[in-house]
């Protein structure tokens, strides 16, 4: 069996409020990926729909998205798993593939969020966690990943500021990003300015600058055969590696509180499979939707030693001219995270490096990308590697 | 023949706000309204479980027994909310937080009248059964 390529990326501006139906905000994502690898609906084998369930109010989205894209009469179905929804449509799509069965398949993620309330959101955001032992007690997502920045300060000497540092990344590179939601700088004064939203307590130790947003977006990846690649793709990306991993979904039945179980498993995983380290890794896009969680995803993908993370973020070695450049798309706290659409953004963020198209963003000439996804509070973990 | 009204959905009466009615473990409400935290426990491999489970995904389906939940943990983690899920309005600001018992682990919220400065992760906590405004029935940590 040959390799397995990406030969074609898109993505919708991810905006607060979405000025369309889910088919036509799906429609933006997959027109991009079709263009940028000139390609027709026909000629894709069969298509992969990944969302979260119950943000707008269709069943079965697959179908209703195929033919609004013109997939039919090819086979589509549904993926989910939270906000990783779209990298697991991505290892289906690699499976599908490299079994055979198709020639190429193309991955859409959507998610208009801003169907419901923001409140609305965050009980479905809950109801992600068990909604029979955890969800009566009122958790939310920016509580679950507070209780790990708790456990993390409390065990590493972690600080508001080092969390406050991460945010400030995001948004240097979220100013340049023109499909980023929230493109207004930050400073760490922001977070001590009390005319400034940043500082807001949302769930303690994190506050409003620690958070990404809710947002609506869409986006696509075509996957497809070496053979179809080499003669459709000037710039075919290889899938190197691609792991996944679950947990107790709850907390009562986890033993680690400082980092993300699922993201060690996946990334010992792909990294197996690539044949890679965490030291050949050229530029990454990591799962920010909170502050805290980027940094377990520095010590978790073996950036850092754990406890260690901090260093990177005070020595800005995360930073687009860093030993490990990361989210230098601006990461979920600018772009926003529209839940099933999000993988497929931070994919095409790698592809676009590795195919150094990235403009203002690129890095030096990265042979090597990792991507780093995560559903609900790290119960479903995966982690993508990418070469060219 | 049962009708409507033989109906077991004591679950609903679990925390502010249950997304469960029927449970193969609703006598854990009962419990609770004795004023008992139970967990379970399989006596075929001796594996306990909390939250509580009706099988043993080792010993298929295995034999279960129930367990009080006693003296105290110690606190793994806490957070306080200031912004909560529809229904749950009424009760911010709220503190959750996760209790390690050793063998097994309990999420629940810290007691309402115990501020958040006097918490430190690793302190001893107990649990014990809370009745919440709207009568329903939940369990908070306070310190052992």
């Amino acid at each position: 069996m040959g390799k397995v390529a990406i030969i074609g990326v898109g993505q919708s501006a991810f905006v607060r409020s979405y000025p369309g139906s889910i088919r036509e905000l799906a429609f933006e994502g997959f027109s991009a990926a079709m263009k940028d690898a000139g390609l027709a609906a026909a000629d894709i084998g069969a298509s992969v729909v990944c969302s979260a369930p119950e943000y707008d109010k269709q069943r079965s989205p697959a179908g209703v998205l195929a033919e609004y894209l013109g997939l039919n009469p090819q086979p589509t179905f549904y993926v989910e798993s939270l906000c990783s929804s779209s990298s697991m449509g991505l290892r289906l799509a690699y499976s599908l593939v490299k079994s055979g069965l198709h020639d190429s398949v193309a991955v859409i993620g959507f998610q208009k969020m801003s169907e419901i309330s923001s409140s609305e959101s965050q009980e479905r955001m809950g109801r992600g966690a068990d909604i029979q032992w955890e969800s009566p007690f009122g958790t939310m997502m920016p509580a679950y990943y507070a209780m790990y920045a708790q456990a993390h300060m409390a065990k590493y000497g972690t600080t508001p500021e080092d969390l406050a540092q991460i945010r400030v990344k995001a948004a240097t590179y979220g100013q340049l990003n023109e499909k980023a939601v929230f493109r207004k700088p930050v400073t760490m004064e922001s977070f001590t300015d009390p005319e400034s939203r940043m500082a807001g307590p949302v769930a303690s130790p994190l506050r409003v600058g620690d958070c990404c947003a809710n947002a609506d977006g869409s986006s696509c990846i075509v996957v497809a055969s070496e053979e179809k690649a080499r003669a459709v793709c000037k710039k075919p990306v290889w899938i190197l590696g691609v792991g996944a991993a679950s947990t107790s979904v709850n907390l009562a039945g986890r033993d680690l509180f400082t980092g993300l179980t699922v993201a060690q498993e996946a990334s010992r995983q792909a990294y197996e499979m690539a044949g890679v380290g965490p030291k050949d890794i050229d530029v990454a896009e990591v799962h920010d939707c909170f502050t805290i969680a980027e940094l377990m995803a520095y010590e978790n993908l073996s950036f850092a030693e754990p406890g260690k993370g901090v260093e990177l973020i005070r020595e800005k070695q995360t930073y687009k001219e860093g030993r490990i450049p990361v989210n230098v798309d601006g990461g979920l706290l600018s772009k926003g995270h529209p839940i099933g659409a999000t993988g497929g953004s931070q994919i095409r963020t790698i592809v676009l490096q590795l195919r150094e198209e990235a403009g203002d963003i690129q890095v030096k000439g990265p042979e090597i990308g990792l991507v780093h996804n995560i559903g609900g509070v790290g119960l479903y973990g995966n982690v993508t590697i990418l070469g060219r | 023949m049962g009708g409507k009204k033989d109906i077991d959905d004591r679950f609903k009466k679990f925390g502010t706000v249950s997304f469960t009615g029927i449970s193969k473990v609703n006598d854990f409400i009962g419990y609770l309204e004795q004023g008992k935290i139970m967990g379970t426990r399989c006596t075929d491999c001796g594996k306990v479980f909390f939250p509580p489970r009706a099988e043993c995904f080792k010993c298929l389906p295995g034999t279960i027994e129930w367990f009080e939940v006693a003296g105290s943990g110690k606190l793994v983690s806490y957070s306080r909310l200031q912004f909560g899920p529809v229904g749950f309005e009424n009760d911010l600001p709220y503190c959750i937080a996760l209790l390690d018992y050793g063998d097994f682990k309990v999420f629940g919220r810290i007691a309402d009248d115990l501020a958040e400065e006097k918490l430190s992760i690793g302190m001893a906590m107990k649990t014990r059964v809370n009745e919440l405004p709207n009568g329903q029935l939940n369990y908070v940590f306070e310190p052992a």
